[in-house]
């Protein structure tokens, strides 16, 4: 039975996180796996999800979606399911994914994961970070029809240069699926989104200021990473909320986490646990956050990070 | 404007995380138990609601006797009475089902509640409660006014935010910086003692999952220090393979 995939997209790209998720649905099929794409986009690329693991892609080319309504697109899905008769459904978590699977899993009445970083078992048990990334857990989804919303990194992208064949979709939408209404929309554009990214550079209250943003900026541009902050950095508006990193902000799971002049109190640690490699710039040599580096560097952010920026641009 | 903020019972953000009984129950000892932080912005900015335009603020929690002083603290921040539905809180579809059995019947014009908790993180409640009752859900949600019956709210998404407009009734799930949390003052406390505290029992006991153990993640390796900029580089390239 066709596994079902819901691939987002972000301005009309296809997220490199729901490319993740086709791979993982993949993994878990006999490679009946269908993709479903809400909105405009280009249809090459939508091909190109066969690389992933796609055996086939349903396309909803309406521009009526562009706007990721939760009401309509948990429609758009559920009807999906129903559609392929498949019964299960897995996404990559994302400010849109998991609030509209929650709400396919009551229209289908199936149990629903999020957080999962590991492929699940015969038995449909699958691991899941829990407690912000300190622990996880081991969980059954005991109803007949499963959804599963990954984290970053559980699979490793698939890429075998195949192509996958779309079908049109057109889901029968209702007025009331759309009836909360979009007055506006803010995008930061052209720059790498933080929960997808694979290098994170971010900073703390000890760049004194917003004027500093500068060398972080310039650090993250040679090494295409995103830049984030702490929480202080974005409650007193040196930075925009969406980079706030942490318990109440966004978790990341970079390859490489870069913090600079943040201190590393336990709630700032709970965002950045589970990357894979964490370098600490910080002037006070007993701050928290060395405790949980892999490399450290104790030293004045205004004269070391500069010299790092050199460094990489000129090993590159 | 009749509201209701559904809470979270959970382990203070500096807990140390442990398991006993075999890695098949969270470890207690020791451990101080609050309001979860997502939770503590819906009722922050509840509070605000109603100081705007009146009405009433009803706190609810799904869970057994244990969480009582995390209600009272609630009802001590601001909310008019609580609701404690005697069972313990399996999973967030069972968890989902109470607080829709319960709203059901009580044509509340707002439901807050925080975009996640802070122990499971599943972030999954409010949308489970907005199909269960037929209204919209929105989640994460850093600013929410009203006016007329129409809510304006802008939810973040990857890289910015959207600004949204929507008819009550509503599930919202909050987040910073939709309201600033409050500290319960002397008087609030007092008063806290003799408001409403309602214990119902669960109408139901069906769940969709079930968790057979816990874990913890391998201890983090030796740190590395250095001091020049070159090794750095270097070791980022070679060592870690990331340029
Ligand atoms: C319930 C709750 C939830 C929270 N959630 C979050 C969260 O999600 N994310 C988060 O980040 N915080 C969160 N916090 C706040 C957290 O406890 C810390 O207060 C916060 O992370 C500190 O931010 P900071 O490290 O930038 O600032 P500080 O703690 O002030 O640290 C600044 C650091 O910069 C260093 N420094 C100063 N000057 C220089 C220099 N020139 N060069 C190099 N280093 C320098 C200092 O040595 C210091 O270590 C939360 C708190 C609570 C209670």
């Amino acid at each position: 039975m066709a596994v079902l995939v819901f691939v987002e997209l972000s301005d009309g790209e296809v997220k490199k996180s729901s490319r993740e998720a086709v791979t993982y649905a993949s993994a878990m099929s006999n490679g009946d796996v269908v993709a479903v794409v809400l909105g405009t986009a280009a249809g090459d690329q939508l091909k190109k999800l066969g690389n992933n693991g796609a055996s086939k892609v349903l396309h909803a080319n309406n521009p009526k979606f562009d706007q990721g309504v939760i009401s309509a697109y948990a429609s758009a899905l559920a009807e999906a399911m129903q559609k392929t008769q498949s019964d299960s459904l897995v996404l990559a978590e994302s400010s849109l994914g998991n609030p509209v699977a929650a709400r396919v899993s009551i229209k289908m009445d199936a149990s629903l994961v999020t957080n999962v970083v590991a492929l699940p078992d015969a038995h449909f048990n699958v691991k899941r970070s829990i407690y912000t990334g300190k622990a996880s857990a081991h969980t059954t989804l005991t109803k007949d029809k499963k959804i599963l919303s990954i984290k970053k990194g559980a699979v490793i992208l698939k890429e075998d240069g195949a192509e996958a064949p779309i079908e049109n979709f057109n889901p029968s939408i209702e007025d009331s699926d759309f009836g909360v209404k979009q007055v506006s929309r803010e995008k930061t554009t052209g720059k790498v989104l933080l929960p997808e990214a694979d290098i994170v550079v971010s900073g703390g209250r000890g760049l004194k200021g917003p004027e500093n943003w500068g060398m972080i900026e310039d650090l993250a541009e040679v090494l295409g990473a995103a830049t984030g902050c702490s929480k202080p950095v974005s409650d007193m508006d040196w930075r925009p909320h969406h980079e706030h990193v942490g318990q109440t902000g966004i978790k990341v799971a970079p390859t490489l986490y870069i913090a600079i002049g943040i201190s590393g109190a336990i709630q700032h640690l709970a965002g950045v646990n589970q990357s894979k490699y964490i370098v600490v710039i910080n002037k006070d040599a007993d701050a928290p956050f060395f405790k949980a580096a892999d490399y450290g560097v104790v030293g004045d952010a205004f004269e070391v990070v500069p010299k790092l920026t050199e460094a990489i641009k000129a090993i590159k | 404007m009749k509201i209701l903020v559904c809470i979270t019972h959970v382990p203070d953000t500096t807990s140390r995380i442990a398991f006993t009984n075999n890695n098949s129950e969270f470890d207690n000892s020791g451990v101080q138990f609050v309001i979860g932080p997502y939770d503590d912005y819906a009722l922050a900015r509840a509070v605000e609601l109603k100081e705007q335009m009146g009405g009433s603020i009803t706190v609810l929690n799904v869970g057994e006797a244990v969480t009582e002083p995390t209600l009272r603290k609630a009802l001590a921040i601001g909310a008019d009475d609580a609701i404690r539905i005697n069972a313990r809180a399996d999973d967030s579809f069972f968890v989902a089902s109470q607080i829709a059995e319960v709203a059901k019947t009580e044509n509340y014009d707002l439901i807050l509640m925080g975009r996640e908790s802070i122990d499971f993180n599943g972030g999954m409640v409010h949308g489970m409660v907005g199909e269960l009752l037929g209204i919209p859900s929105l989640s994460p949600v850093m600013k929410l006014e009203v006016e007329n019956g129409v809510a304006t709210l802008a939810r973040e998404i990857e890289g910015g935010k959207e600004i949204l407009e929507a008819l009550l009734p509503l599930v919202v799930g909050c987040q910073e910086p939709i309201a600033e949390w409050k500290i319960p003052n002397m008087r609030g406390i007092m008063t806290a003692r003799s408001k409403p505290l309602k214990v119902i029992e669960a109408t139901t006991h069906s769940v969709a999952t079930k968790t057979t153990s816990y874990d913890l993640p391998p201890e983090k390796g030796a740190i590395k220090m250095v001091d020049d900029m070159k090794e750095l580089a270097r070791l980022l390239k070679e060592e870690a393979k990331i340029l």
